[in-house]
């Protein structure tokens, strides 16, 4: 609570000169244990130094993430209501009975299936369609590359309530352009379609909206990292008579794994949270057929009350993510990004 | 990772050559490829388009079953009623307040920890990186229960400064490992020859590393501005209070019980858009100038 507290008391601001002057205060075991080490005052404080440095940092860190992760853990084992939320008493110790009542609702179930679906096809959809455009910006004329990187980068900056207002806009039931367009083509009983009222449709848009934000970042990154790949090697293959699926399977493949598995690791980290999208596409009172883990958490907790429900879902939604996240720290030290 | 936004025209010169030598059925081959990229060009841009061509449509062409792809006339009535609704003066200046107070105080905070992890080898300089970066996976929504008790016990809903503490950690992790690269690009020898010329280690780093790191910094800080600006999660729930809400929660303002103003909506969606996206436009200069200009380059 103070570590939040003097972060959170305006916004510190340690310029590097005063932290110099500084420097022999003492700010932890092991700084200490260091300096114990170092006689000279002027070696002392070269190895005081990091530390101080990366002081402010591990406050604010451990204020914002390490401390209410924490308070998750121990809230899930308790019973957290509004009452206790407004009178600040000790909630009641519940053991586990938090989990085995999530366990016990088949809603859990269902929405833990949507929201693992929902993320299966966003994320192949965006790999996959961004992965194929980055191999055809490598074929463009550089003009044509230059639109494409434009338009990329157009997408790319739209901010999510703003893209989500585009997409809501244009999938209107009456006004939409979506309904005009496809009864031009197909008939008039298309105009007036609510495209929400089937849930399956209405994740539909969801994904289009989804994978229409991602694309951009994955085909600059996949773009970036086929750059790389020595036109050499690939020629060598075609010459030596590879087909070009080949060339790609055993030249190009290889080089853009690494970049490939960290981006498809962090849309699963995203998509598995989306939450604005499909909050503001449902006029923010999401129908129970429109949650994922996210906004069933979320509605727990705010529109149920039950604080201590709320943070288990997303202590479970933690727990689901945390292999992947290890796995992608495991690509991020395999190609050397942490050193 | 950070720095692929910079799309450098790659094999640019290569384009040249090759096209001379280029048989017929090649040329057809880039032909075709050429159409397919410029036909994804319009799908990507198309949603963009929409807004701003819906945003200066007149209102009875937005009230209309026969959506046309061009407006018959241009007006700028959806941009008076955007700005008219309640609470815009108050929504941008929420939306400045916040974003600059916890995009100044993260770079500071991450410029030194940037510097430390890049210049200094301590013990635990690599657990440290590694956390940091293990942080950024955790999704929002496990933390926003916890870290709203925690402020409503603090006396912090509803005021600025809780809502910038949280999007200032939320940047930290990207904007330290992006500018820890800036760092490790800089020469050591630049610093050592600064001191051995009587400057102090700070005096080096105010000297020689600050004006070195500055594209870096920006490019950080543009993230990190365009990150908070666009957040809407936290600051929907922490937020309670008209006057205090950001412009992505006042958005929702447009949305009523009897429909929504599709014409003002998508005009305020432009306005909340256009810095972002000149925002972008900079960013692209200033990362790759920071790539290329010769000094930086280790």
């Amino acid at each position: 609570m103070t570590a939040a507290d003097t972060k959170a008391a305006g916004p510190p601001v340690p310029v590097p000169r005063t932290t110099k002057e500084n420097s022999p205060t003492p700010s932890g075991k092991s700084t200490k244990s260091k300096s114990g080490k170092s006689p000279s005052r002027r070696r002392m404080k070269g190895a005081l130094l990091p530390y101080l440095l990366i002081l402010p940092a591990i406050v604010a860190v451990a204020a914002v993430y390490a401390y209410p992760l924490c308070k998750t853990v121990i809230m899930s084992f308790q019973d957290m209501g509004r009452r206790e939320l407004w009178t600040g008493d000790d909630p009641p110790w519940v053991g586990f009975e938090q989990f085995t009542n999530i366990f016990k609702d088949p809603e859990f179930w269902d929405v833990t299936g949507r929201t693992v679906l929902f993320m299966g096809v966003c994320v192949t959809l965006t790999m996959a369609l961004g992965l194929l455009i980055a191999l055809l910006m490598m074929r463009l004329t550089t003009w044509v590359r230059l639109v494409l990187t434009v338009a990329l980068i157009a997408a790319w900056s739209m901010p999510l309530m703003v893209a989500t207002s585009i997409f809501r806009w244009m999938a209107d039931s009456d006004y939409g352009l979506v309904n005009t367009l496809i009864a031009k083509v197909v008939g008039e009983d298309w105009l007036g379609h609510n495209w929400f009222l089937d849930p399956w449709q209405g994740f539909g848009v969801i994904t289009a909206l989804v994978v229409w934000g991602a694309i951009p970042f994955v085909v600059i990154t996949l773009y970036a990292a086929l750059t790389q790949v020595p036109k050499e090697l690939e020629e060598a293959a075609s010459l030596d008579g590879a087909a070009a699926f080949g060339v790609f399977r055993f030249v190009t493949w290889p080089v853009i794994k690494p970049v490939f598995t960290m981006v498809a690791t962090l849309s699963v980290i995203w998509d598995f949270n989306v939450f604005g999208q499909i909050w503001l596409l449902r006029g923010n009172e999401p129908e129970p057929e429109y949650q994922t883990l996210g906004l069933y958490s979320y509605s727990k907790a705010f529109e149920s009350t039950s604080f201590s429900q709320g943070t288990a879902l997303a202590l479970i939604t933690v727990l689901l993510l945390a292999g992947v996240a290890v796995y992608y720290l495991r690509q991020l030290m395999k190609t050397g990004e942490v050193e | 990772m950070s720095t692929s936004t910079s799309t450098a025209p790659a094999g640019k010169t290569g384009d040249a050559a090759e096209q001379q030598v280029l048989r017929p059925d090649r040329k057809k081959t880039r032909l075709s490829y050429n159409i397919l990229g410029l036909l994804i060009s319009v799908v990507m841009a198309f949603p963009v388009y929409w807004l701003v061509i819906s945003s200066v449509r007149p209102n009875h062409e937005i009230r209309s079953y026969d959506q046309t792809l061009w407006p018959s006339s241009f007006t700028f009535d959806n941009f008076a009623r955007a700005v008219k609704q309640p609470n815009f003066g108050t929504a941008v200046e929420s939306s400045l307040i916040v974003s600059v107070t916890a995009v100044v105080g993260g770079m500071v905070i991450a410029t030194l920890a940037a510097l430390a992890i890049g210049r200094f080898r301590f013990f635990g300089r690599k657990s440290l990186l590694m956390v940091l970066i293990l942080v950024q996976m955790l999704p929002p929504t496990a933390m926003l229960i916890p870290i709203y008790a925690q402020l409503n016990t603090m006396g912090g809903l509803n005021e600025y400064w809780g809502l910038i503490t949280v999007y200032l950690v939320s940047t930290l992790p990207f904007a330290v490992v992006m500018i820890r690269g800036f760092v490790v690009n800089i020469p050591v020898e630049l610093e050592e020859s600064a001191m051995v010329d009587g400057c102090t280690r700070m005096g080096a780093f105010r000297r020689v590393i600050f004006p070195l790191l500055a594209p870096g910094l920006a490019a950080a800080s543009i993230f990190a501005l365009v990150n908070a600006w666009n957040e809407y999660l936290f600051a929907y729930i922490l937020m309670n209070d008209n006057e205090k809400y950001t412009l992505n929660v006042w958005l929702m303002t447009f949305t009523t019980e009897r429909g929504t103003d599709y014409g003002a909506l998508m005009a305020a969606s432009t306005l909340i858009a256009l810095p972002v996206v000149i925002f972008f436009m900079v960013i692209q200069k200033k990362m790759a100038t920071g790539l290329t200009s010769g000094a930086v380059k280790g």
